[in-house]
């Protein structure tokens, strides 16, 4: 229904105006699966740093502490932990290299974008793992 | 053009460009921090507190530190806007952001400089 003292021009305006979306409705492409874990691996990012900047205050308060910290993260729940927080930070880091080589205009076609979100699995999943073996 | 009074360069261009570089500063202190600790993995308090005693490991961490500060700002606030509707729940969540950032900051200075 429209306003009866809403003039004609105002009403084309209003046509073209952006509509939200339900998210919810869509299957989404596997780059726009990666863009959502980059901004997730963001705020889990956030939130980790906490833990580090913790661990880094305790790490060179002294001697002993920094022995109680080594002795900390042998814990497998410390470890794991840790492991969790440098999965996101390998993750955000290599969807971030990804970003960046698109602002440069690299990978920006339909099938390139494809490509590098599948390079950014692939790579991260290589790193998370890698981070894994060494921790343990 | 489109402004908003808490984006962090007060247009979406700088904060496009400050998330940019920030990100490239964060990037070359991960590979930095995470190289040091690979290449030393027998690594004592002695070796740990005076790679932090240096002071270009200090200037490092304390610039690293402040891109995160801007970056975290910029990643978040971008989230915000887009999922959070409610003029409420935004400011919250982004007042919530700004204090935890100030607080990551100054922590971080003491534990740097504050030995």
């Amino acid at each position: 229904m429209i306003p009866a003292n809403l003039r004609e021009s105002e009403c084309a305006v209003n046509d073209k105006r952006p509509v939200n979306l339900d998210l919810s409705q869509f299957s989404f492409p596997l780059p726009a699966l990666t863009s959502i874990v980059h901004r997730a691996t963001g705020i889990i990012l956030f939130v980790g740093i906490a833990i580090l900047l913790y661990i880094l205050e305790l790490s060179l308060a002294s001697e002993d502490s920094f022995n109680a910290v080594k002795e900390c993260l042998d814990g497998f729940f410390v470890k794991f932990i840790i492991w969790g927080i440098l999965s996101g930070l390998l993750y955000h880091f290599v969807a971030g290299i990804k970003h960046l080589l698109m602002d440069f205009g690299v990978g920006e076609t339909l099938e390139g974008s494809v490509l590098g979100a599948k390079v950014t699995i692939v790579v991260s999943v290589v790193l998370i793992l890698l981070a894994g073996a060494w921790l343990w | 053009m489109v402004t908003n009074v808490t984006s962090l360069g007060r247009s979406g261009l700088y904060d496009w460009m400050i998330q940019r570089v920030t990100a490239v500063v964060l990037a070359a202190y991960s590979v930095f921090l995470l190289g040091f600790l690979v290449l030393n993995p027998d690594l004592n308090f002695a070796q740990w507190s005076e790679f932090f005693n240096s002071t270009c490991v200090r200037i490092f961490s304390l610039l690293a530190l402040f891109s995160l500060g801007a970056h975290a700002w910029v990643g978040l606030w971008t989230i915000s806007t887009d999922y959070l509707k409610a003029l409420g729940l935004r400011f919250l969540f982004q007042a919530i952001c700004g204090l935890v950032t100030f607080i990551y900051v100054v922590w971080g200075i003491q534990i740097l400089w504050g030995l």
